[in-house]
């Protein structure tokens, strides 16, 4: 066991899939000799070369086709878009062309693709680095969205998600990448993707998030807890597929519900999560289920984001608001 | 080593033509190496695409087929280039591409339930190396550079030939994918096949470009302009373009200049609109079958009967192809379902399950 940052431990599962399993190639900007903008892809250029870990042009758009094309020549291409803010130029090729490859071919081609990119706010990035823009993959079939919360989950995930046979979308929060530091295993380990892990147990109310929100709503129930608040806390870290088992288990305990996300409110992710507590468990609520999410403007960049971002206030206000509904 | 262009444009991209409208060799320099056998095939083939096509627009109009994009007037630009691809070749079409799908190895039939919507239709033979007939337009373009480098990093003797129309060079895939190509002198032959309108919008509309085979000059790749209607000049400039890659050298573009005489889809467009009769007529005036017809003739290696039976096995070929995909299954929401991932995650394994019981009571 080490240390390790959350970067580090990404840094970490690339370069223990790049010694497992010799079809693994990992592209994008900068990612080559320069070992990407935030340093994730560090040292992998030297130790596997130029044939493994290579830079491309500056098109998103073509990394993603490139991606699609290596996939059909038994590659596992792990592609690196630079920041997620950039997804848009890579829209077709990922949600079109790589989403669907399975079902166009009828089982007979795959996509083990696994796309990278740093996204969230909180770090005070330029205009459109750091939007929350999973809501828009989730509603995609064909891809999985994987959003980690600490360095364990980020190396356990990252690697599931090389060996996924079918894409998947590997969200950074920007914000988690050094902030804290954490005991990772040095070998290789899996955790699953698709299954929510309960952060926190507790009685009165259950909290639902994923990402750098993790940490907040942590915060947020601590705080609560010492005036005898006790909140169960669930990180997602998965997005799509949702594990509705674990959260339709904590209500059930709980009675209560707050989901919350760092995007913005409309039709984001907290929007499914009620809607599936609403199959599943409406009668066993006690009040409807709380939603703290960021205004629906256009996401800010740098000290906008300071009057912007949910935070722990925001949290705890909505906590108390549901249990005393 | 970069491709060096040094003095006009026209001069590099002056339009390579071997066989004239009365099916006169005018570049016995260019003319490619082919046999007797190899000559008589490749009119064979042009002559089943255009009786298969002529059999494709009638079923789609007794509704017994679906999305279906015409093709005569391309047989050469098609059959042709395809003609000098290798069987472990990889192909990436676009829709309008369904021949060169059918003479690289796809069972007719599997085009069919392509144009009918049936997902048995891009369920390939596991020997045909090749894509389904993309939509986006170009974006067939950046996933031929990726299977390129892929062959290259596998060390492998094949190349990826990719297809689209003159359309697709206005959209950025289209250079995305000569660029990164050419900066990893990925093994490609990109076939513009420039038919002059992109629906209805003409080719002078898309680009102030004097040709389209000069935008491979800014990737840094070799770029060539071919006569659509002459299949001996396409299928030379593919060859050398397959040779070119096979060398290590990289990719090249290819514009053959083509002429769809039908619609753009059988979906409603009425060509009409945004054309003449006279120019179509211009067109037809050079058809390749017609010269190359000519030619053959003229060696004596081609005859009535050849034409004939030809013609006869096209139509006998569609009718079986067509029996076969109706008596495919009939496919249901489960296996819609079931083509999304190799284990269906939580939500679609809900929605086997319920539909599963719903078709269950349908049986």
């Amino acid at each position: 066991m080490t240390q390790m940052t959350m970067i580090q431990a990404i840094t970490d599962a690339m370069r223990t899939e790049l010694r497992n399993d010799e079809n693994v190639l990992v592209f994008g900007e900068d990612v080559a000799k320069n070992g990407g903008v935030f340093r994730a892809t560090e040292g992998l250029y030297d130790e596997f070369g130029e044939e493994r870990v290579f830079d491309t042009p500056l098109a998103e758009s073509g990394i993603g086709g490139l991606a699609l094309g290596l996939a059909l020549q038994n590659y596992r291409p792990v592609m690196e878009i630079q920041f997620f803010g950039f997804v848009f130029e890579a829209m077709d090729s990922v949600a079109s062309q790589l989403a669907r490859l399975r079902y166009r071919s009828g089982g007979n081609y795959h996509a083990p693709v696994t796309i990278r990119s740093p996204f969230g706010g909180g770090v005070r990035t330029p205009e459109l680095h750091a939007d929350n823009l999973e809501g828009l993959f989730a509603q995609c079939p064909g891809l999985k969205v994987v959003i980690p919360s600490n360095p364990y989950d980020a190396k356990g995930l990252l690697i599931a998600a090389i060996r996924d046979n079918d894409p998947v979308i590997f969200l950074e929060h920007m914000k988690l990448y050094r902030s804290f530091r954490e005991e990772v295993p040095e070998e290789a380990y899996t955790v699953e993707i698709g299954k929510a892990n309960i952060v926190r147990e507790g009685k009165d109310v259950s909290i639902i998030t994923y990402g750098a929100m993790v940490r907040t709503a942590l915060k947020a129930a601590e705080q609560l807890s010492k005036e005898g608040i006790e909140c169960e806390l669930i990180d997602l870290r998965t997005i799509s597929p949702l594990d509705t088992e674990t959260i339709a288990d904590s209500i059930k305990k709980t009675n209560r519900a707050v989901v919350v996300q760092e995007a913005q409110k409309q039709a984001g992710i907290s929007a499914q999560v009620i809607a599936e507590i609403n199959d599943r468990v409406l009668l066993h609520l006690d009040a409807p289920v709380g939603r703290v999410a960021a205004p629906d403007s256009v996401f800010p960049f740098a000290a906008a984001e300071d009057v912007w971002l949910p935070n722990e206030r925001d949290i705890i206000d909505q906590v108390k608001e549901t249990l005393n509904f | 080593m970069p491709v060096n262009y040094s003095g006009k444009i026209e001069d590099f991209f002056s339009t390579l033509r071997i066989l004239d409208e009365q099916g006169h060799i005018v570049d016995q320099q260019k003319k490619p190496e082919m046999t007797n056998d190899q000559l008589r095939e490749l009119m064979r083939r042009m002559v089943y695409t255009r009786i298969w096509d002529q059999r494709a627009l009638s079923l789609n109009r007794q509704g017994r087929l679906g999305f279906y994009a015409p093709v005569s007037g391309q047989e050469a630009s098609m059959v042709a280039s395809e003609f000098a691809m290798d069987k472990g070749d990889w192909l990436l079409p676009s829709y309008r591409d369904i021949p060169q799908l059918v003479w690289h190895g796809l069972p007719l039939y599997k085009a069919f339930l392509y144009s009918r919507g049936h997902f048995e239709g891009g369920k390939y033979p596991v020997e045909l190396n090749a894509v389904m007939p993309q939509i986006i337009i170009g974006a067939q373009a950046t996933q031929t550079t990726g299977i390129a480098l892929g062959l290259k990093k596998r060390r492998k003797s094949q190349i990826a030939f990719c297809y689209f129309g003159d359309g697709a060079t206005s959209q950025g895939d289209f250079y995305e994918a000569m660029n990164f190509a050419g900066v990893y002198k990925a093994p490609a032959v990109f076939i513009c096949q420039n038919n002059r309108f992109a629906i209805s919008v003409p080719v002078e509309k898309q680009t102030a470009a004097q040709t389209l085979a000069q935008k491979a000059v800014a990737a840094g790749i070799r770029g060539i302009q071919a006569d659509g209607l002459d299949p001996l000049a396409v299928y030379a400039a593919a060859k050398e373009a397959r040779d070119h890659a096979l060398a290590g050298n990289g990719p090249t573009l290819i514009e053959t200049l083509t002429y769809r005489y039908g619609p753009h889809t059988m979906a409603g467009d009425d060509p009409t609109r945004y054309r003449t009769d006279e120019l179509t007529n211009e067109w037809e005036k050079r058809d390749p079958l017609i010269r190359f017809r000519l030619y053959l003739e003229k060696q004596g290696i081609w005859s009535r009967e050849d034409e004939e039976q030809a013609s006869a096995q096209a139509k006998d070929d569609v009718a079986k192809a067509l029996k076969q995909a109706d008596g495919v299954p009939k496919q249901k929401v489960t296996d819609l379902l079931g083509n999304m991932f190799e284990k269906p995650t939580q939500n679609v394994q809900e929605q086997i399950e319920k539909y599963g019981a719903r078709e269950g009571d349908q049986r």
